[in-house]
């Protein structure tokens, strides 16, 4: 006798907790060929602003975890997501209708891209930071440090990449410190609620990841107009008016990260994109 | 210190004077644009430069229309296309040592003609100014053949045309600031001055001249903001650099939005300098003077808001009353002169403005004993004590010799006051334990953290802001990367 599966609510991913859209608004996601899948949460301008203030909230505690803490807790989110491999096949074969190959490919793809972002929280200020040799009698260094908030758009539509979309927006924005508020794949946002759940047991603080669904034309002017994000990842903004999402985060000075066609690859690009550099100047004694 | 104390200061600091001498300058009566490697007539209509601190011209300066800013723009690119892009490393090294040697042989007269244009002390231009731009020179004409080591492949390429326009606080060190590392990465230039500081960049042009520097490579455009908006709006450059105010940073990021230029932005600040009870007083208080009065207070990275710890606050606001009733303020090419003039009349207005306000609002108002000289633009050194986070003039950017002295109890409290304010220029911090400076320094939000110094700047150390303080590094190795974009041989 088969046995009644039991369906999961997806909803949206703020502060840690799993809250349904405060506007109480659904859409539809289905299969590519119209099966119903699940009535995902049609986010608002309310819980982008909730999201951000959960972001912001979480920021500061992210950037000051040691660096090797946020390698472990980015290589727990690996371990977790090759845990639920399967679970990860099976949504994204249904909603994005691809082949148990394709899907799994797609799966293992955001578990490595995990694993070597994991890699770099340690490293990259070694590469990008320098000591530097000044005229005079100062102990002067410079590091990278992580922007702040980021608010960042998935990748929409692009195929084979629900998960691995925004896994490659995500990760190199936490690798180090910042945190983030992300608007998944519009039409196949259902991987990426899922991430957040493996995010939810892999000892990333809440907050640090926020995942909104719905659409991003109507959430990301909010974002890129907000005073309280400091930078903005347009990685899945090439079909929306982005040159205006560009020209509203210029009133706060935004760093921007312009729309890229696809899913971006793992690159240290990314990752100093969202840093900003200290230096340091130290008197030394003249002895 | 009692009045009666400070007049005797006064009297004992009675120097007489010693101006340097303008006969080092060669100054011409009229300024045409620098375009091609030439001097050409601009199609605008020609302004005067004063000295701030006279009033009186200087020289005639030409103003570029769009018509010859698209002209700067076509020399560069030709420039870029048929010479700069295709000369070795090696080479382009050697055209910036040769402009770093000949603003050393020229340094006097860089400094004179600064300081006459700017109203900054001949002190400032002699010792800071004028050798940070010889510097500029020699630490990126190194980098030039070396550009693989940049941290951007192995094969790293140049942007094209840069258009950089800057401010009138540094004139002649921002321009080096802006060319030095894009012509080491391999662009080529057109840059506008702020149009009350023409006059060094147009010595320079004749610098460049004597170096041979092959035509086009540097174009100098003047005149006001309507030509800087014509350059960075121009369709054909590759690379924006704009220090100035966060205003015009914001028309600017607007502007090229979408375009996919490479933007560097150094904006305005509202800098802390934390001041613990356990640093060094004496030296602490030579740091808060270096921090808001040097230049007149006319520098972004300015430590215009001083947090003093709460059990110090009396002692360190008496001792900084008395050093700063020390300070001479006047003839800027006087050797003995701390304070030189307001760069102008507009930015003068904006700081009484200010201070006025910082009054209105409750704070209370000392200001130094100067003599205000007759002609010119003058302010004299300023402290507001009593100033509230919430005050206007602990929020807005003043760019003037006026400091606003807030207290703190704990480091937390310290930090959050600190970072509370949309810019993040840079901070300073004063105490004697190490492990609290570094410790306070990781938390602070600004781009450039001075630990018992202030306003120190060097070729080899990148300076930048966070948030509403702009992007992207100037200065080392980091502010090579602002010119250069990736590759792979």
């Amino acid at each position: 006798m088969n046995r009644l599966a039991i369906p999961k609510t997806y909803k949206l991913a703020i502060g840690g907790a799993f809250p349904r859209s405060e506007s109480g608004r659904t859409y539809e996601v289905t299969t590519p060929k119209g099966a119903f899948l699940a009535n995902a949460a049609l986010a608002s301008r309310k819980d982008a602003r909730d999201a951000v203030v959960a972001a912001r909230a979480a920021q500061s505690g992210w950037a000051g975890a040691t660096a090797y803490n946020r390698g472990q807790v980015l290589y727990r989110i690996a371990e977790l997501l090759e845990g639920r491999r399967d679970q990860f096949v099976e949504e994204l074969r249904l909603s994005e209708g691809a082949s148990a190959a394709a899907a799994a490919k797609q799966v293992d793809a955001a578990i490595d891209a995990w694993v070597w972002y994991a890699g770099w929280t340690d490293k990259f200020s070694q590469v990008a930071g320098s000591g530097n040799p000044v005229a005079g009698p100062y102990f002067n260094l410079s590091v990278p440090e992580p922007t702040g908030v980021v608010a960042a758009i998935a990748p929409q539509g692009v195929a084979g990449g629900s998960l691995l979309g925004v896994v490659n927006v995500v990760a190199p924005i936490l690798v180090a410190g910042n945190t983030v508020v992300v608007i998944a794949d519009e039409k196949r946002p259902l991987s990426a609620i899922s991430l957040a759940e493996v995010f939810a047991t892999s000892d990333v603080p809440g907050g640090v990841v926020n995942v909104l669904t719905g659409s991003p034309a109507e959430m990301a002017p909010w974002l890129a107009s907000h005073a309280d994000v400091n930078a903005l990842d347009l990685a899945g903004a090439g079909a929306l008016e982005w040159i205006d999402l560009e020209i509203a985060a210029a009133d706060t000075l935004k760093r921007v990260l312009a729309p890229e066609a696809g899913i971006p690859d793992p690159s240290l690009h990314r990752i100093l994109a969202f840093t900003e550099t200290k230096t340091i100047w130290h008197t030394k004694a003249l002895i | 210190m009692a009045s009666k104390d400070v007049a005797h200061a006064a009297r004992f600091l009675d120097y007489a004077p010693a101006p340097e001498s303008t006969s080092v300058l060669h100054l011409k009566k009229s300024y045409g644009l620098f375009i091609d490697g030439d001097f050409v007539d601009g199609h605008g209509t020609p302004f005067s430069t004063i000295s701030p601190a006279t009033e009186k011209k200087i020289a005639e300066i030409a103003t570029a229309t769009p018509g010859d800013v698209d002209k700067a723009v076509a020399a560069a690119r030709r420039a870029y296309d048929k010479t700069w892009s295709k000369m070795s490393g090696a080479d382009r090294g050697k055209y910036l040592f040769r402009i770093a040697r000949l603003v050393q042989e020229r340094a006097r007269e860089l400094a004179v003609a600064e300081t006459l244009d700017n109203g900054k002390p001949i002190k400032e231009s002699r010792d800071v100014d004028v050798p940070l731009v010889a510097a500029w020179f020699f630490y990126y004409a190194g980098w030039a053949d070396k550009l693989s080591y940049a941290g951007l492949g192995s094969d790293p390429r140049a942007l094209g045309v840069a258009a950089q326009v800057i401010p009138w606080n540094f004139p002649l060190l921002m321009l080096a600031w802006k060319i030095a590392p894009a012509l080491a990465a391999g662009n080529t230039v057109v840059i506008k001055p702020a149009e009350t500081t023409s006059l060094s960049a147009l010595i320079f042009a004749e610098i460049l001249q004597q170096a041979d520097l092959p035509k086009g490579v540097v174009n100098i455009v003047t005149g006001a903001g309507e030509t800087g908006a014509a350059l960075v709006r121009h369709d054909d450059v590759n690379k924006v650099a704009f220090t100035g105010s966060t205003a015009v940073g914001r028309e600017i990021a607007k502007a090229v939005a979408g375009t996919g230029k490479k933007v560097t932005l150094e904006l305005g600040g509202k800098a802390a300098n934390i001041v613990f009870d356990d640093a060094p007083l004496d030296q602490a208080i030579e740091g808060i003077v270096t921090g808001i009065f040097f230049n007149q207070g006319h520098v972004c990275c300015a430590g215009s808001r001083l947090l003093v710890q709460e059990n110090v606050h009396d002692e360190i606001v008496e001792k900084l009353k008395t050093r700063l009733a020390t300070l001479r303020m006047g003839d800027p090419l006087d050797k003995n002169t701390d304070i030189g003039a307001i760069n102008s009349q507009e930015q003068l207005d904006r700081i009484r403005s200010l201070s006025d306000i910082g009054e209105s609002e409750g704070a209370e108002r000392w200001t130094a004993p100067c003599e205000i000289p007759k002609n010119g633009f003058w302010f004299a050194p300023t402290i507001f004590t009593g100033v509230q986070a919430s005050s206007t003039i602990a929020r807005e950017e003043i760019f003037g010799p006026v400091l606003s002295v807030l207290t703190f109890r704990t480091p937390a409290e310290a930090i959050t006051k600190a970072n509370n304010t949309p810019f993040g220029l840079s901070a300073g911090i004063w105490s004697d334990k190490g492990s609290k400076i570094l410790a306070v320094a990781d938390k602070l939000r600004a781009g450039v953290i001075w630990a018992n110094t202030f306003n120190r700047f060097d070729p080899a150390s990148p300076f930048g802001g966070y948030k509403e303080s702009g992007y992207g590094s100037e200065g080392g190795r980091q502010g090579l990367q602002a010119y250069l974009k990736g590759g792979v041989a």
